[in-house]
């Protein structure tokens, strides 16, 4: 059946993707006419809720949006809606400079969960053509135990700090509930010294896996940092010379109702489609990475732009043994806070907070009103961002491997959708297009 | 072939993290997934097994009219069915939208409503078939998951908290919030299963493992009132991730709050 000028490729279950969605494409005398990443999961409507609720509780509301990466909705909502308040915790005297730290080391926890499930259980089995990770078990028992030891270890640095892994109680505006004990973090060192092993080892690993040929030359978006890589703070910057405030993200990436598929698409203003995730924070922040990480990068022939998403991977991986090294250094210098949070009272006020998930850029605005409650809220999440992307993705590789197997192409085209380890939860903006589909 | 259970995981609105906690069970997961036959996990496998399935396992509440036929079709292919979370069991953060301008929701949120296919309401998976355990919290607790999973398996029933988080403060020997500091606590009228996580972090509770069997909720009004939290803001309380559930729905409702 291979090499046919048309068809028409459907999955309608596309499995190891966090969240519910289908892909359909269309081909017809050899030209890729239709590629569409269908998402069917249904609209939640966070945006219009959060209307009328108090200026502190967006930051457990919002964490529901997303199982897999809670964190990245609290550190959003709260940089934001501090921002409105007109607090910036990071200046706030020696207290604000730990809480600062925390707050890095909680996220280093949640990158590390994330991009180990994502690599081990939704990513590895499409190289080595298995099911699940799971059934790599079964082959592969000493990796696949390791890569859980390895996020457990994540996890387990989001519950030092969080209280539990999924959804985090102690994360609240200005900072902690209850600022961690030296105890409780010196506990995560073993385990996160153990994970470092774990974490190389699984690099390599992947590295020896065969990457699917696909040269994509992207707009590659992320927030960029003086000193640091990224998580938290600074500027959002580009490869082509976008170089903004946060508070001019909605002055330059514009939201479309796309009646052809399922999100809210997001494109730059001014040159369209742009990819975020980690293989834009790498590109973006290459130059501040420490040592070690970019030894093991270039151990493993990564450099300093990834043009191959199938290669993602191995950034991720990278990306993890950086949190690792953070980690471990946030712990090593800790000294608890006298002040678990620094005060954010409401003030009427508008405010922008962007920060790295796991998966890329994370953008929340709000306007806090006179009475202290929300009065307006916007969410712009990594997958909605990227969603024109893969589809742009899609179409080249399926134009390039019309001469494949059926199955085998469609297998491939799910790999180049999990290439962004696409979080269709984030269901703020996704909505069920059964309607205009049919 | 094979003769061990299956088991299926569903999806309906909801957030990933309460089927993510059987994947967190970093330590019981391959020892489980050898125990039964994962006959239907998207999120984790691509092998997709027709039904019926011994066990389903349902995540999120129902929001369209495909999900409300989905779950009765779901139910009629499952021996056992358990809800696992808040959304599941009583509708979830998203059931805020109940009771409000849908249309204005819609159009809040999307340049096209007339391409949104929803419902008015965000509903419990017992509101539409008959559900044989529930599993409660935003998220669930994961060691309760491996409780019921074992429990089922061996057929006997799981051994699940029915008290309060007050127990659980008490048992954690926690000074209690509500007393010692006047911190507001939905405590003493939620279901515990949580070891009082959020008291252990010197924050209130706020309810999401919902409400415990016959709660008082009038009796906590009134020691929020003396606090002097305004009456709004127990409103919001109560309408939060099971502001759905009857108890606290309707305390959110008698503290003003429109569900």
């Amino acid at each position: 059946m291979a090499g046919e000028q048309n068809l028409d490729l459907h999955v309608p279950v596309l499995a190891r993707v966090e969240g519910e969605g289908a892909m359909h494409v269309r081909v017809a005398d050899g030209r890729v006419l239709d590629v569409r990443l269908e998402i069917y999961e249904p609209p939640r409507f966070f945006e219009s809720f959060l209307r009328g609720r108090e200026h502190g509780e967006p930051v457990d509301i919002t964490a529901r949006i997303c199982g897999i990466c809670p964190v990245a909705y609290q550190m959003s909502a709260c940089h934001a809606i501090e921002d409105a308040c007109g607090v910036d915790v990071a200046a706030a005297g020696p207290d604000g400079a730990v809480i600062r730290e925390l707050r890095r080391l909680l996220y280093c926890g949640e990158w590390i969960e994330s991009h180990v499930l994502h690599i081990g259980f939704l990513h590895a089995p499409d190289f080595l053509g298995y099911h699940s990770g799971i059934d790599i078990a079964a082959d592969h028992p000493r990796m696949v135990e390791g890569i859980l030891a390895l996020k457990k270890a994540g996890n387990a640095v989001v519950e030092a700090v969080g209280g539990r892994p999924i959804h985090p109680v102690n994360v609240r505006l200005g900072g902690f509930h209850r600022a961690p004990t030296r105890a409780e973090l010196d506990a995560l060192v073993g385990p996160l010294s153990d994970a470092r092993e774990q974490c190389v080892a699984m690099i390599r690993w992947t590295a020896g896996f065969e990457f699917p040929d696909l040269r994509r030359s992207w707009e590659l978006v992320s927030l960029r940092h003086e000193s640091e890589y990224p998580f938290n703070e600074g500027r959002i910057v580009s490869n082509r010379g976008l170089d903004i405030d946060v508070s001019a993200f909605e002055a330059h990436s514009v939201e479309e109702h796309v009646a052809h598929s399922t999100a809210l698409h997001s494109r730059l203003r001014e040159r369209g489609a742009y990819h975020v995730g980690p293989l834009a924070r790498w590109a973006n922040n290459h130059d501040l990475l420490p040592a070690p990480v970019r030894d093991l990068a270039a151990e493993v022939g990564v450099g300093a732009v990834v043009d191959n998403p199938f290669r993602s991977i191995l950034v991720r991986g990278l990306e993890t043994l950086y949190a690792i090294d953070e980690a471990q250094r946030i712990i090593a210098g800790y000294r608890p806070p006298g002040l678990s949070a620094i005060p954010v009272p409401a003030r009427a006020g508008e405010g922008y907070g962007a920060t790295e998930a796991p998966r890329g850029l994370l953008y929340h605005r709000y306007v806090i009103g006179d009475d202290g409650l929300v009065a307006e809220a916007r969410i712009v999440p990594p997958t909605a961002q990227n969603q024109p992307t893969i589809e742009d993705d899609l179409r080249v590789f399926v134009a390039a491997n019309l001469a494949l197997d059926h199955e085998v192409l469609a297998q491939r085209c799910e790999q180049v959708i999990r290439n962004y380890d696409p979080c269709i939860s984030c269901s703020t903006h996704f909505l069920d297009l059964h309607v205009e589909h049919r | 072939m094979t003769t061990k259970p299956t088991v299926a995981v569903w999806k309906f609105a909801s957030c990933d993290g309460c089927q993510l906690s059987l994947l967190d069970c970093e330590d019981e997961l391959l020892a489980v997934a050898g125990r039964v036959e994962l006959a239907m996990f998207p999120e984790a496998t691509s092998r997709m097994v027709e039904g019926p399935y011994d066990v389903s396992l349902v995540e999120g509440s129902v929001t369209t009219p495909h999900d409300a036929e989905r779950i009765r079709q779901i139910r009629d292919q499952s021996g056992v069915l358990i809800t696992l979370g808040a959304c599941a069991t009583s509708g979830g953060i998203q059931a805020l939208r109940n009771g409000r301008d849908i249309a204005e929701y819609v159009a809040n949120v999307y340049a096209h409503p007339e391409f949104i296919a929803t419902l008015a309401t965000s509903t419990p998976i017992a509101d539409h078939v008959p559900v044989d355990l529930e599993l409660r919290g935003c998220p669930i607790d994961r060691r309760q998951l491996i409780e019921t999973i074992s429990a089922v398996l061996a057929g006997r029933p799981p051994r699940l908290p029915t008290t309060s988080v007050c127990v659980e403060c008490k048992a954690r020997a926690n000074p209690c919030l509500l007393v010692a500091r006047g911190t507001p606590c939905l405590g003493p009228v939620t279901q515990g299963g949580c070891r009082a996580l959020c008291p252990s972090y010197d924050r209130g509770c706020y309810g999401c493992f919902g409400p415990m069997e016959s709660p008082n909720t009038a009796s906590l009004t009134e020691r929020f009132v003396a606090l002097g939290v305004s009456g709004p803001a127990i409103g919001r309380a109560f309408a939060g991730y099971n502001g759905w559930a009857p108890a606290f729905r309707e305390a959110a409702e008698r503290a003003g709050e429109r569900l």
